[in-house]
């Protein structure tokens, strides 16, 4: 099998060689004790470099460049808004506002885990449960996304079948959570941020320079507006590089709420209560080392996001001058001085006539290819296409198609190591996040014992892993590593934003305005995946059954059923807080000088 | 504006660039602030930690 794929010797040996340095990191890491906690017993600080490429590591993963990448590939630059929240409310938001009331506040309730620092602050039990089975049953989604993410990339770059990718890849992520990936060594965190880093560094300045530069590359990817896909013309797409059309009320504006409220509000917002990351900030010794690390983090996540969504978007345009040649009889001319067509792909046969794919059709830019006279006769012609084309389809192949057509081979490995590099620190600390959560937030708290937590910690992992490999497995297509991403992200803003910001900065806030909260934004949620949103709702079935076969209960209300729920959910679960805290007992004095000292 | 059409998507672009500068100046401004002393509930904290840590 290997010998038919593209994988070689060296790529094997490259791949092996990194896995032995991470691990070797991992190792003195461990004996030598390098971890974040290890500098804070012995009261030293971490640099912030190191500090900011960790927390970046974990924070992006092969879902943001693979997955957001190439959903920026079919809808275009207008995903940049996700990459401004991504900076704004993922770093600074977070880490100056935030990061320092968290840290204080943890290390005075000495909680370990973002359920426990809810649970104590709110001194309730049921909220540390909630939360830690929330993150335990939801968290094998977002590492699916990671893993699928991954394999999309290394089945389509040498070549191989994606299950057999998937098993390779998640063996090789077991091995590293196995062997020790789960206490956040920061140096091979950090290590793995500067991969990711450098490769997406070169990607950005190869496209730009392969198109002319920055205004040339964007007015190339411009000037294809009219090869958008019927389809995605239909509900809003006018461009790659112009924004969705906006309104509500008519199908023509689904795409502005998609790209709004799920791709950009969901994951921009969600990412405030994200349990492996709020965790991260506990760790570090002072307020200084966060705002070192804001410097470092705004540029690590530019680099990341806003290269992968910038370079998906414009695979369109170098894909329609520079890829592979397609042919066929023009069906429809969109734009004769652009040379834009819609193409009848036709292939030549055995016998030298043209036929015509059956119901293959894509859009081109056209060229003067090379034909022989009888082909010039049949008037066939040669174009380009948009990548979705080149990706078959699927929006989660075209940043691989992408790399794959376009950059250079040893870029290809490279790209493959920031992509290991991704998705191994990001899901090392998703797998921490399943263990602690049914360990020691659901486990401890409901049998008030701690003798076996070792043993649920280590088989919660387990079944975390496989969970998300069997989500891996099953759930391909359309874009789902960016939806079940936004999934993830959108159910913790809802169910525990109001939550933990009320507990960090209101102390009005009572136990039961949390716990109702928490509940109301964690069902509305799941009410709306399952009854309203059509993507996942129709994929899950109930919708179908209550309604005779419509994927959605609001199908007949143009825009609901592409609306995120956190639109919905975060407000309900605001208001919830707010009002129940107004109706009910303010915690104890003493409870609050034990928090806010 | 740099070749793209909508000036909403010019303005995320820009965004983008600006916020990653807000948070370069800030972090550089605030360099050397925000220093504090390790209390004792930071060492107690961090003990725990560890200890989570071995169990996982």
């Amino acid at each position: 099998m290997l010998a038919q794929s593209g994988v070689g010797l060296t790529q094997i040996l490259v791949v092996v060689l990194y896995l032995l340095v991470v691990v070797y990191l991992g190792w003195l890491g461990y004996s030598r004790t390098k971890t974040a906690t290890d500098y804070l017993v012995a009261g030293r600080k971490i640099h912030p470099f190191v500090m900011a490429m960790s927390y970046g590591a974990t924070f992006i993963s092969t879902s943001a460049i693979v997955g957001f990448g190439g959903v920026a590939g079919l809808f275009g630059m207008s995903v940049l808004w996700l990459t401004f929240c991504n900076i704004f409310v993922g770093i600074f938001i977070a880490f100056v506002v935030l990061a320092p009331p968290a840290r204080r506040m943890g290390h005075r309730l000495d909680a370990h885990t973002f359920p426990e620092l809810l649970g104590r602050r709110y001194e309730s039990k049921f909220v540390q449960v909630f939360a830690g089975l929330v993150i335990f049953l939801f968290i094998p989604l977002y590492a699916a996304a990671v893993l699928i993410g991954g394999c999309e990339f290394i089945s389509t770059q040498f070549n191989i079948d994606y299950n057999v990718a998937l098993l390779v890849f998640s063996v090789i992520i077991a091995a590293y959570v196995v062997m020790g990936g789960l206490k956040g060594v920061m140096y091979s965190d950090a290590l793995q941020g500067s991969i990711m880093f450098l490769g997406m560094l070169i990607l950005l300045i190869f496209t730009y320079a392969k198109l002319g530069g920055v205004t040339r590359a964007h007015t190339r990817l411009t000037d294809l507006a009219p090869l958008v896909p019927g389809s995605l013309q239909s509900i809003g797409h006018r461009g790659w590089t112009a924004m969705p059309a906006f309104g509500f009320g008519d199908p023509k504006y689904n795409l502005w709420w998609i790209v709004i409220s799920t791709i950009t509000l969901g994951v921009g917002i969600g990412v405030l209560a994200q349990p492996q990351l709020v965790v991260r900030f506990m760790t570090v010794k002072s307020r200084r080392e966060l705002n070192r690390a804001v410097a470092v983090g705004g540029v690590f996540i530019i680099i990341m996001t806003g290269v992968a969504f910038t370079v998906g978007s414009l695979s369109n345009a170098y894909l329609a001058n520079y890829g592979d040649p397609m042919t066929g009889r023009v069906a429809k001319m969109l734009d004769e001085d652009k040379g834009l067509a819609v193409l009848q792909i036709m292939t030549k046969n055995d016998a030298g006539v043209w036929t015509e794919v059956e119901g293959k059709m894509a859009p081109v830019k056209l060229f003067e290819g090379e034909l022989d006279a009888a082909a010039q006769e049949a008037g066939i012609r040669t174009g380009r296409s948009i990548s979705v084309v080149y990706a078959g389809g699927s929006a989660d192949q075209i940043i691989p198609t992408y790399i794959t057509k376009a950059m250079p081979t040893w870029f290809g490995l490279l790209f493959l190591l920031t992509l290991l590099a991704a998705a191994m620190s990001t899901l090392s600390s998703q797998f921490h996040a399943v263990g602690t959560s049914i360990g020691r937030d659901v486990y401890e708290q409901l049998t008030e014992r701690h003798e076996h937590s070792i043993i649920v910690n280590r088989t919660g992992i387990i079944i975390g892993i496989i969970i998300a490999m069997l989500w891996s497995y099953y759930a391909r297509g359309g874009y789902i590593i960016a939806r079940a991403t936004a999934i993830f992200f959108g159910l913790c803003a809802s169910a525990f934003l109001p939550a933990f910001i009320g507990g960090l900065f209101w102390k009005r806030i009572t136990r039961p305005a949390a716990i109702a909260s928490m509940v109301a934004g964690f069902v509305v949620t799941a009410f709306w995946l399952l009854f309203v949103k059509a993507a996942e709702a129709g994929d899950i079935g109930l919708v179908q059954k209550l309604t005779g076969g419509q994927r959605s209960i609001l199908a007949n209300s143009h825009n609901w059923p592409v609306v995120d729920p956190l639109v919905v959910a975060l407000p309900v679960s605001v208001i919830v807080a707010v009002v129940v805290s107004l109706l009910t007992k303010p915690p104890s004095q003493e409870h609050m000088s034990r928090c806010f000292k | 504006m740099f070749g793209i059409e909508d000036k909403y998507v010019s303005l995320a672009y820009l965004l983008c660039i600006a916020s990653s500068l807000l948070c370069v100046v800030y972090g550089l401004l605030n360099w050397n602030r925000g220093q504090e002393e390790t209390r004792e509930e930071d060492v107690r904290w961090a003990q725990e930690e560890k200890h989570v840590e071995e169990e996982l």
